[in-house]
């Protein structure tokens, strides 16, 4: 199953992420961000932090999510590769993000993401799974 | 791509096209799109008209939705876009009316310098700035602000720098505002803001964010372009930054406040990113607050990034910045939302003025201009991509009818990964220099790529639909020599 890809958008970036459950598809979704954001092979799996979040629907869950995670590498400076969601339910989810502190000097970036819109934004359903759409400002 | 729209557009006449109030239900006002027929099949090939249209949905917007010639699709607003609501008939303020980065703006420094004499100057100057300035992701400066000094800049904005000995007077008199817009509130602001602009005045950022030497190659009014300070073959310098961190982060968290207003306050948007609350509201004024301090956090910003490169300057070239004339012509911000005086129906009217891509233009003999410009308009600084030309206007009369506003750049025509793509096997940086002399660094991994000028609209085709609208008058062209980029 493909995890996620690029949408085109004119001036920022939008992203469409597949999961077979909600947690797949969050964890999914988080890896696309950062990918976006230049993750590869150099960062490893060092530094861990906790993440938790709550909303009041999937999409705005969603949003939540990928902004705490932007907020905490922005904060920590640790450039996430893995995500372990240990709950996730109605609507919230605790979870750990792993990856490695990086020097913002020297790492090669992709496209810096300012921030999670609420533009053309869904969580859906699927036959095979679950499937979510969302534009970044970069 | 997207599909091209297939909305209701009717021409009202070579530079204007409206998008009638009954194309959906729920729109107060109609839109109106400033183009021509060259621009016109580009702006229709995404999303961007449907937002004009969305926007019409806010509660309060008087007269119209607005698109300058440089609209692309954006999120929430279009990017060009301006509405204006009004605070006594249940007006709204919208964040993703001002965008995430607050008060991304621009400035124009002049200088007594003439292309010729710095030829021989101009790698190194380049190569000093691309070292000198920080840029990039999350980048961090030289310039320390400490924690009780940050809620000083947050409410005093250049004025902050000016203490600091980073400018002088004159500076703040060559700003929009001064380069402090009052009610900022600092205790609005989020610790995550703080925490994220944390350390980041005085640095570029990444993206369409740039620096750039440049020299003047046209000059269209002689007179008002000389009270400018501006000559044929000039040097001068543009800076375009914003709020880094902290204005991305402001947005954020009020955005995702706003988000509960549309429930609370009975509101009916098509998009959530149009989450919005009534200028009267507490939720509005506490945005308020927070979105004047990040402005305040931008003009900081840029004028630290102007003292910066003085510095370089005065160190290459071995004379004063003054000696070398590096004056600022002015700085515009065109990510905002103002609360101005405007003439409606022949009754002045307070209005909050959201401007998502479009720059202020005051015409001649507005109160608000500093003295040295009443008598001939305001500077209005429309930078372009970094192949082709910027444009230096003055603002008319003739822009009442936008709320005083104009263009802000070149609007994008290709999505970052289609530029890339265009790209691909092609080194942009050569080409550039090759071909048009131009020098570029930046810092990023496929900066160039994303950035590169096939990417943008032609810049001359859009100052020639607000010039010819006249929401603005042609003054000066000026052509990159090098360029800086996050």
């Amino acid at each position: 199953m493909k995890r996620f890809e690029i949408i085109e958008h004119t001036a920022d970036i939008g992203l469409r992420a597949y999961g077979k459950d909600l947690k797949g598809l969050f964890n999914n979704v988080a890896i696309g961000m950062f990918k976006i954001m230049g993750l590869n092979s150099s960062i490893k799996e060092k530094d861990r932090i906790k993440i938790k979040v709550d909303s009041d629907t999937y999409e705005n869950l969603l949003v939540n999510w990928l902004s705490e995670l932007l907020f905490q590498f922005n904060k920590t400076k640790i450039f996430f590769r893995r995500f372990l969601i240990k709950k996730f339910g109605d609507f919230y989810i605790l979870a750990e993000a792993i990856g490695q502190k990086i020097d913002f000097q020297t790492f090669k970036f992709g496209d810096e993401i300012k921030a999670v819109t609420y533009h053309d934004l869904k969580v859906e359903k699927t036959k095979s799974g679950w499937r979510c759409n969302l534009i970044f400002d970069v | 791509m997207a599909e091209i729209w297939q909305g209701k557009l009717e021409k009202i006449d070579d530079y204007k096209w409206r998008i009638p109030v009954t194309y959906k239900p729920g729109m107060k006002v109609p839109g109106i799109i400033y183009a021509d027929e060259e621009l016109l099949p580009g702006i229709l090939s995404d999303k961007a008209p449907e937002q004009v249209a969305n926007v019409a949905f806010l509660p309060g917007i008087v007269k119209y939705s607005l698109a300058m010639p440089d609209i692309h699709w954006g999120y929430g607003f279009c990017i060009g876009g301006v509405a204006a609501t009004d605070i006594e008939r249940g007006g709204v303020i919208s964040p993703g009316g001002v965008g995430y980065d607050v008060n991304c703006g621009v400035r124009l420094v002049r200088s007594d310098l003439r292309h010729e004499e710095i030829k021989g100057k101009l790698e190194e100057l380049v190569n000093a700035l691309y070292h000198g300035i920080p840029a990039g992701v999350g980048s961090k400066g030289d310039i320390r602000v400490s924690v009780e000094e940050e809620e000083r800049l947050l409410l005093q904005g250049s004025e902050w720098c000016i203490k600091k000995g980073y400018g002088t007077k004159e500076d703040l008199e060559c700003t929009e505002d001064g380069g402090r817009i009052e009610g900022a509130d600092p205790t609005k602001v989020s610790d995550r803001a703080y925490e994220r602009g944390k350390g980041q005045s005085g640095t570029l950022g990444s993206g369409n964010h740039f620096l750039e030497i440049q020299t003047v190659d046209q000059i269209y009014d002689k007179e008002v372009a000389e009270k400018m300070g501006i000559f044929l073959g000039q040097i001068t310098i543009m800076i375009h930054s914003g709020s880094r961190g902290l204005g991305y982060q402001v947005c954020d968290d009020y955005v995702k406040s706003m988000v509960h207003c549309l429930s609370k306050y009975n509101i009916n948007v098509p998009d959530r990113q149009l989450a919005c609350a009534p200028l009267d509201s507490e939720e509005a004024k506490a945005y308020l607050g927070a979105m004047r301090c990040a402005a305040n956090y931008a003009w900081a910003n840029r004028q630290n990034l102007m003292h910066l490169t003085r510095l370089i300057f005065e160190r290459v070239l071995g004379k004063g910045w003054q000696k070398l004339g590096l004056f600022l012509v002015y700085d515009v911000a065109h990510n905002i939302a103002k609360i101005e005086k405007h003439k409606i129906d022949g009754k002045e009217k307070s209005l909050c003025v959201h401007r998502k891509g479009a720059t202020r233009a005051f015409p001649s003999g507005h109160p608000d201009l500093p003295k040295r410009y009443r008598d001939i308009g305001q500077p209005v600084i429309i930078p372009g991509d970094m192949g082709r030309n910027s444009f230096l206007l003055v603002g008319t009369e003739g822009a009442s009818e936008s709320f005083y506003s104009t263009c802000h750049g070149a609007g994008r025509v290709l999505s970052r990964s289609a530029a890339i793509r265009a790209c691909r096997g092609r080194r942009i940086d050569k080409e550039l220099l090759e071909k048009k002399g131009i020098i570029v660094r930046a810092s990023g991994r496929g900066t160039i790529e994303e950035e590169a000028p096939e990417a943008y609209k032609d810049i001359s085709e859009v100052v020639n639909v607000v010039h010819e609208a006249g929401l603005s008058r042609r003054v000066a062209r000026m052509r990159p020599l090098g360029v800086i980029k996050g």
